[in-house]
């Protein structure tokens, strides 16, 4: 039995994703946590790439002194722990996310305010 | 005359086997296994409850004497304050934020600890341990109370503490005190007495009680001093009794050990994911500093629990499967938290700041490895956006762990650079965790964890909707909280503005010339 109870336990779990208006996307830039922890985003997984990059990223982290320096095609994008290299025509779906997938993206160079980390 | 016969006086020892174990009697209308039907499904075995018995051999009578004596010192002493308007002689007006962050984590905590209690008090199958346990009941009963009544007297004046049930119950930052609870509740009752004694009380209250309260002694809160130490008499019993119980558990039976390895292991983690709030308000809420929270950590809990577990280790029992990490946090916990609640600011129910410059110059001597390198540069940025007329605040939804519902904002252990990231697919659903320990607890009960209602996610449920700006600050407006006055930035609120206009802190002031 999966958990210590005096009968039979189940559950459906709260944050499948028929229950949001989209599937949940987890958002963080790493090595800027002035945004203290990644951001839940509802967000179709048929948002390609490039619109992830010019509408979604920077309505959470434009705020950041660093985002207007980044390169873009410098930046290293992670699904989970997985390093990929994006098409931007190509859908979230298309490059391996569903819901409650972690989106990372790292920027060589640009490690938060004075090298902090913030 | 008749020579008076002495009255014979049950010592000790007896007295307590009369008031306790001797009360025991085996049902004969009903078998004793529907008396007492959580009693084995945890799968622990005792073979001798006469084994058991309180450190401290407290039996009812004396109790309710002992306990009325001290509420009688208290109330005095509160009455006192509120009569001779202590609340303006307070170090300063953000220190009344410590006593809201006090009442909205730790009164409800508290009561629900007293809840769970009454519930292992009515459950354990032990009659000596039954009383002890409703006796610790009563008494987390009374310190709910009493923070409740310590902090009435600023809520005449302050805002910020008008609504803490319904905070405790919804409020998104509430969340992991609330899932704590909740936890402990749906636990069996030896868990739970494991979990509340030892894993709480034995090893990390030190860190709430001690400082806290010379921190608001320091400060010149001489209401919230005397309610502290007041439960705090009682808080060094229920250290022992864990100790006790611990130790008896593991010797009744050695099939024990591995289940109570596991409980110290989730409960020492569970309890520490509650102190990132407690660091803070060491290192940035209370205005007069007495110690940080990194020197709080090794004189109250790292090496008293290292000698513990040395003694323990002849029953069978390691430390803490989260005990390197729990002490490679100490030099980022309390900046990481601080960081986080001042980002989300907008959204709390107490105010935040930037500390000032000789306020950053001892978090820097204090934190000599870490808070120039990785936690200055933060707060300069948001005093320099301040001062532009901007403040800084991080409007998205926060991500949670499943397991301990903090917003995943901590680094991986003794590392300021990457957040710690672990998942774990779980029936086709993914499950995201802030730390080895919390991924460790939802293995082991995977069906209880995968109803967690996490707060970002209720938002985004509730509202429909798809944009996340202002969602939380939104959801915590719901709950009565008025944005702008009871939270955002302390300088230049209502609360700072009519401390200075009562003349609020000067006593302070003068005693420091």
């Amino acid at each position: 039995m999966s958990v210590t109870a005096i009968g039979a336990y189940t559950h459906e779990p709260h944050d499948t994703a028929d229950r949001f208006t989209a599937p949940l996307l987890y958002v963080a830039w790493d090595e800027h946590m002035i945004f203290a922890a990644p951001a839940v985003v509802p967000l179709s997984m048929h948002t390609i790439m490039a619109d992830v990059q010019s509408k979604v990223l920077p309505k959470l982290y434009g705020a950041h002194p660093e985002f207007e320096r980044i390169q873009w095609s410098q930046v290293q994008w992670f699904c989970g722990d997985r390093m990929f290299t994006p098409k931007p025509k190509g859908t979230l779906a298309e490059h391996g996310f569903g819901h409650k997938s972690v989106l990372r993206f790292r920027t060589p160079g640009l490690e938060g305010l004075r090298g902090s980390c913030g | 005359m008749d020579k008076r016969v002495e009255k014979k006086k049950l010592d000790l020892g007896s007295r307590y086997q009369a008031l306790t174990q001797d009360l025991q009697w085996n049902t004969s209308y009903q078998p004793m296994e529907k008396v007492f039907p959580y009693a084995r499904y945890e799968g622990i075995r005792v073979h001798d409850w006469s084994q058991w018995q309180d450190p401290f051999k407290m039996t009812l009578d004396v109790w309710w004497r002992q306990q009325s004596d001290k509420e009688r010192r208290l109330y005095a002493v509160l009455d006192a304050f509120a009569q001779n308007n202590g609340q303006i002689g307070v170090s300063d007006a953000r220190y009344v934020n410590a006593v809201k962050l006090m009442l909205q984590v730790f009164s409800p905590l508290k009561y629900a600890l007293h809840r769970a209690l009454a519930h292992s008090a009515r459950n354990l199958p032990g009659d000596a341990l039954r009383i002890a346990t409703q006796i610790q009941a009563s008494e987390q009963l009374r310190h709910a109370q009493q923070t409740v009544h310590a902090a009435s007297v600023y809520n005449k004046y302050f805002n910020g503490m008008h609504e803490v049930p319904r905070w405790y119950e919804q409020a998104w930052y509430l969340a992991p005190v609330k899932s704590f609870a909740d936890d402990l509740a749906s636990a069996g009752p030896f868990e739970l007495m494991v979990a509340i004694s030892f894993g709480f009380e034995t090893l990390l209250s030190d860190t709430l009680f001690v400082p806290f309260m010379s921190a608001a002694a320091h400060n010149g809160d001489l209401s919230m001093v005397p309610a502290g130490f007041s439960s705090q008499s009682d808080t060094t019993r229920h250290k022992q009794a864990g100790i006790t119980l611990v130790k008896f558990l593991l010797q009744q039976d050695s099939l024990n050990i591995s289940t109570v390895q596991r409980w110290v292991d989730k409960w020492f983690w569970r309890s520490f994911r509650l102190m990132p709030m407690v660091a803070m308000l060491q290192d940035y809420m209370v205005p007069k500093r007495v110690g940080s929270w990194k020197e709080s950590w090794d004189t109250y809990v790292e090496a008293p629990v290292e000698a513990l577990f040395a003694e323990l280790a002849a029953y069978g029992l390691k430390k803490p499967a989260g005990w390197q990490a729990a002490c490679a946090a100490k030099d980022h916990l309390s900046h990481q938290a601080w960081n986080a609640f001042y980002g989300y600011g907008h959204a709390l129910a107490f105010h935040t700041w930037v500390p000032g410059n000789d306020e950053l110059e001892w978090l820097d001597r204090k934190y000599p490895n870490s808070f120039d390198r990785w936690y200055r540069p933060r707060l300069s940025y948001y005093a320099q956006c301040e001062a532009a007329g901007k403040r800084f605040h991080n409007h998205a939804l926060p991500m949670q762990c499943q397991v301990c519902q903090q917003p995943m904002i901590f680094t991986e252990p003794g590392d300021g650079r990457w957040i710690a990231y672990r998942e774990t697919q779980h029936e086709d659903e993914s499950f995201h965790f802030c730390s080895d320990q919390c991924q460790t607890i939802f293995a082991n009960e995977p069906d209880k964890y995968v109803q967690a209602q996490l707060a970002s996610h209720a938002i985004l449920q509730t509202s429909g909707s798809e944009t996340t700006e202002n969602a939380l600050q939104a959801s915590i407006a719901d709950l009565g909280v008025v944005i702008g006055r009871d939270n955002g930035e302390f300088h230049g609120s209502e609360d700072d503005t009519n401390f200075t206009l009562w003349g609020g802190g000067q006593d302070m002031k003068e005693a420091q010339l």
